[in-house]
């Protein structure tokens, strides 16, 4: 194996089960010196335990080799539109693991953990702060979670006011995360797609066409998925009010607004946050994340539980909100990632948030001033956080898909943008460079992103055949899925 | 406080200059970074917001080491359990875990720059069915509880049945979390004591192994209860405790949910945390969350030779990017980092080791026990054989027991005195593992002797 060639050759066919050797091992256990309780009748124990034999050494090459063929934002630039991949500063992961938070054991009385009380407690006013709704519940792991705790509490208002028996239905724009539709359905309600104006903007006479006495509630991601802020979505907010409906908000893209508007004072009533992306917690190759949900002062009786408190003695305590969801996790959420967030916060204060946005938006506009012309842009207008192009010129006129280009531009040394998404935009390209990346790397993107755009004409099956030079080409996907292989097996058990 | 100097960065995370941004703006075609709000509603724009003011690292690290100075030390003796171990973790894990390649990627939507995220999620996965007895796992989920709840859901969208089952003893989070996920589908959530009340209404049986007052469960009596009503048997377990312990899988489970977040690291006041779900082949592609196939390349490598083995995500069908309002559940991001973490200590123990430990952690159990036993004025109530936790009954009430230790410096068990179960009135619920040093539970023992003799 060559420590330039992370594994070396089909390193993918060798998990760690294929390793080491039988007698191996990483780690020692300590000897049991007392007195032998005898063990529980045969029948409740296990015969045998099929897991690696590796030794230390073998081991830690192992998931290095691994961790060679991965990329993440301290590779380089990640414009994943919708994800928000910004730089994860070290020194939240460094507070997030001093003993005194990472050692407390999650029932410990709160007298015993005032320091992880008193933190989450800042951080659930700061939130409330930055998004101008008074209450905050930290519990949910993600913004998933987030929404499914939003729709719920929704869920709970409207049995107290008489009207979940009539209200069954919940509008979800089509440019929307999977995540809404899913979670309302989830929730057990029906969902009702609303298409996208000419402009990529909500459309505002379908929405007042289709509010009547069913609709439980509006999903609206504000900016939406293609960086466009909803234009007067404070009147369509007071309209799905006077219907007796609620304005549900996919936070996700909180990023482009910090400081600068206020969910709450726009008239939304609940909205989760992903603290993962604004508060550049890192992503962990798909979580842990945090998805904290906050809404109106009407709304604050169901928030889930717990909820972070300060009582009059000064004592910081988790409660559960009178009339409660309930719990999402057997604890308190991913406190870890609070912690994070919660320093993030500190080190930015508001005018590090205002310029969080401002930069933010600054660098998404800069990347569509620079490929203005190469590529597509179905909504040529100024964008807040992340731009969507279209690859369909290149698919028209040279038979190369958005896949393609996104592949070749790992050759270029980027991560490629969230692909084939929103929906409504045809081979949709989805950049959102973040306001860490420095103006040279977005020009080397932007380069990289013309020279592929010439590519496509002079050589089309190049971009058909990339990646060239990643650990591993093109997979077979459809194989995948057709004969699923989802674990190891001994090698003579495969077929 | 920061005070940037004038015309620099604005902050150490946010790289362009007062000069960069000049030449941006001008090239984007506005005057200044208001200009790129224009869109927002100009009456509510920039509104005030009370945060503090920005810190800068030093300052930041020494607020946060003040408050972490303010929970309680978590190296003094303490025996709550309850659904959080203490465990010995290697010194791999953390260091594997923490380089910046599997720690700053995101999902792995490009499989040719994300082999190190996929290939590790498939080793997760293997580990999982080894430890359960199941034949897919999925990725992970976000804690055992709102696992669970995923497997009451798929339950009833197997069985078509409106009704799902938990027996007691169980951890009382799973019970709320459960109650919280199912109420959108308005599902009826049975709380049983006896697996004798399972009936063909019922989806699913839960059962928590350990169960929650520590003692080890017989499952193949419920499996074959369970499914003689055609009921499926969702095993709440361990994933330590089953390296002693029979599989659920070949005792007949069905589905096997657990938590990994002790066998990842520390317990951080409880999260993050990590949400094993396996099942077996038949509800493959009614899974929730992610999960990770085997493949090869599409084409030969450019500098030839057989096309190679990699990974992908798979059954994608399933999820909600995909299949929207009709996916099997709403997950997108997990808990993938943590998962890695569990997946580097449980091989780095091996099968060996693993079996070791977790016989390590019953015998220091049970010796602690047997001293307290020994005691006079205490009773150690036990329903059979158990492996880590078990229920003391002392001299003193519960809750008064309980103040006492603290008094002495001993953080108590968890107190279960409010509990329906016989066994536990009056009593708190302690665990003792591999891991709890030998000092912490001779300390435990004199202050229960000090006040037994105060009694």
């Amino acid at each position: 194996m060559s420590a330039l060639r992370p594994g070396g050759d089909d390193f993918g066919a060798r998990l760690s089960f294929d390793r080491g050797g039988p007698g191996r091992r990483a780690v020692d256990v300590p000897a049991w010196n007392g007195e032998a309780t005898p063990l529980p009748d045969a029948r409740l124990l296990r015969d045998s335990l099929r897991l690696p034999e590796l030794s230390q050494g073998e081991l830690v090459r192992y998931y290095t080799a691994l961790s060679a063929r991965n990329y993440g934002i301290d590779s380089g630039t990640y414009p994943l539109g919708s994800c928000t991949m910004k730089y994860n500063p070290k020194v939240d992961d460094l507070v997030a693991s001093l003993p005194g938070f990472a050692g407390a054991h999650p029932q410990t009385p709160a007298e015993d953990a005032q320091g992880t009380l008193r933190t989450l407690l800042e951080l659930r006013r700061g939130l409330a702060e930055a998004t101008g709704l008074p209450a905050v519940s930290l519990a949910p792991a993600a913004g998933a979670q987030g929404e499914l705790a939003g729709v719920l509490m929704i869920t709970r208002a409207l049995e107290d006011r008489g009207e979940l028996e009539t209200r069954r239905r919940i509008l979800v724009p089509d440019s929307a995360h999977g995540t809404n539709p899913a979670t309302a359905a989830m929730a057990g309600f029906t969902v009702t797609q609303i298409p996208t104006a000419a402009d990529g903007s909500l459309d505002r006479a379908t929405i007042e066409q289709e509010l009547d006495e069913s609709v439980a509630a509006v999903m609206v991601t504000a900016p939406n998925t293609l960086g466009l802020w909803e234009q007067g979505i404070e009147e369509v907010a007071g309209l799905i009010h006077e219907a007796g409906a609620y304005l549900y908000g996919d936070g996700a893209n909180l990023n482009a607004i910090m400081g600068r508007v206020r969910y709450g004072d726009l008239g939304f009533d609940v909205v989760h946050l992903n603290l993962h992306k604004s508060f550049s917690t890192p992503h962990g190759g798909g979580g842990p994340g945090a998805g904290p949900v906050c809404c109106s002062k009407e709304l604050a009786p169901y928030l889930p539980t717990p909820v972070v408190d300060e009582c009059e003695d000064g004592v910081v305590q988790l409660t559960a909100p009178e009339r409660s969801i309930g719990q999402l996790q057997q604890f308190h959420g991913n406190v870890g990632v609070l912690i994070r967030a919660y320093a993030y916060m500190r080190a930015l204060g508001l005018e590090g948030l205002r310029a969080v946005s401002g930069q933010a938006e600054l660098n998404a506009n800069y990347l569509r001033a620079l490929l203005h012309g190469y590529y597509d842009l179905p909504y040529d207008r100024p964008v807040l956080h992340e731009v969507v192009f279209s690859g369909s010129r290149q698919r028209k006129e040279h038979g190369v898909r958005t896949y393609d280009i996104a592949k070749r531009l790992i050759d270029h040394g980027f991560h490629p943008p969230t692909v084939y998404f929103p929906l409504i935009v045809d081979e949709a390209l989805m950049m959102e460079p973040t306001e860490t990346e420095p103006p040279e790397a977005i020009e080397a993107l932007a380069e990289a992103m013309i020279a592929i755009a010439e590519e496509a004409e002079r050589d089309p099956d190049t971009l058909h055949a990339a990646p060239l030079t990643a650990p591993i080409g093109r997979l077979d996907e459809a194989n995948a899925a057709r004969r699923p292989v989802l674990r190891w097996q001994e090698p003579e058990a495969e077929d | 406080m920061a005070s940037p100097a004038p015309g620099g960065a604005p902050h150490p995370y946010i790289p362009a200059t007062e000069a960069d941004r000049a030449r941006m703006l001008e090239r984007v075609g506005v005057a200044d970074l208001d200009a790129l709000f224009a869109d927002l509603p100009a009456a509510m724009r920039d509104p005030a917001i009370d945060l503090p003011p920005a810190l800068t690292e030093p300052e930041l690290i020494a607020l946060l080491e003040e408050r972490a100075g303010e929970n309680a030390d978590a190296s003094q003796p303490n025996f709550l359990g309850a659904g959080a171990y203490r465990r010995s973790i290697p010194a791999v894990a953390a260091h594997l875990t923490s380089r910046s390649e599997f720690v700053t990627a995101y999902t792995p939507y490009q499989p040719e720059i994300s082999q190190g995220t996929l290939q590790s999620a498939f080793e997760y996965q293997s580990v999982v069915c080894e430890l359960t007895g199941m034949n897919v796992s999925n990725t992970g989920l976000y804690d055992v509880a709102s696992a669970t709840a995923e497997a009451c859901l798929l339950a009833t969208r197997a069985t078509r049945r409106g009704a799902v089952a938990l027996l007691e003893p169980i951890h009382p989070g799973t019970i709320e979390v459960v109650r919280t996920y199912t109420r959108g589908a308005g599902l009826r959530v049975d709380i049983l004591t006896s697996a004798d009340a399972v009936s063909e209404e019922h989806a699913c049986l839960v059962v928590q192994q350990p169960d929650f007052l520590g003692a080890i469960v017989d499952l193949e009596p419920l499996a074959e209860a369970a499914h003689e009503s055609g009921v499926l048997l969702v095993t709440v377990a361990d994933p330590f405790a089953l390296g002693l312990l029979r599989s659920p899988g070949d005792a007949g489970a069905d589905i096997v949910t657990g938590e990994g977040r002790d066998l990842a690291g520390a317990p951080a006041f409880g999260g993050p945390s990590l949400g094993l779900f396996a099942a077996r082949s038949p509800f493959m592609r009614q899974m929730p969350g992610r999960i990770v196939g085997r493949t090869k390349e599409l084409h030969e490598p450019p500098e030839g030779g057989e096309p190679r083995t990699g990974y992908v995500l798979t059954l994608q069908a399933r999820e909600q990017f995909i299949r929207r309002e009709r996916a099997t559940s709403n997950v997108s991001t997990a808990q993938s980092l943590i998962a890695l973490a569990f997946t580097i200590t449980v091989q780095a123990l091996g099968p060996q080791g693993l079996r070791e430990a977790a016989e390590l952690c019953y015998q220091r159990a049970h010796d602690a026990a047997a001293r307290i036993t020994g005691l006079p004025g205490y009773e150690v109530p036990v329903r059979g054989p158990w492996f880590q936790e078990f229920l003391v009954r002392g001299p003193l009430p519960a809750a008064e027991l309980a103040d006492r230790l603290r008094e002495l410096g001993i953080g108590p068990g968890l107190d279960v005195s409010s509990r329906a179960e016989a066994e536990a009135r009056d009593a708190l619920l302690f665990a003792v593992t591999e891991a709890t040093p030998d000092a912490h539970v001779d300390a435990l023992v004199d202050a229960l002797a000090e006040i037994g003799a105060d009694a």
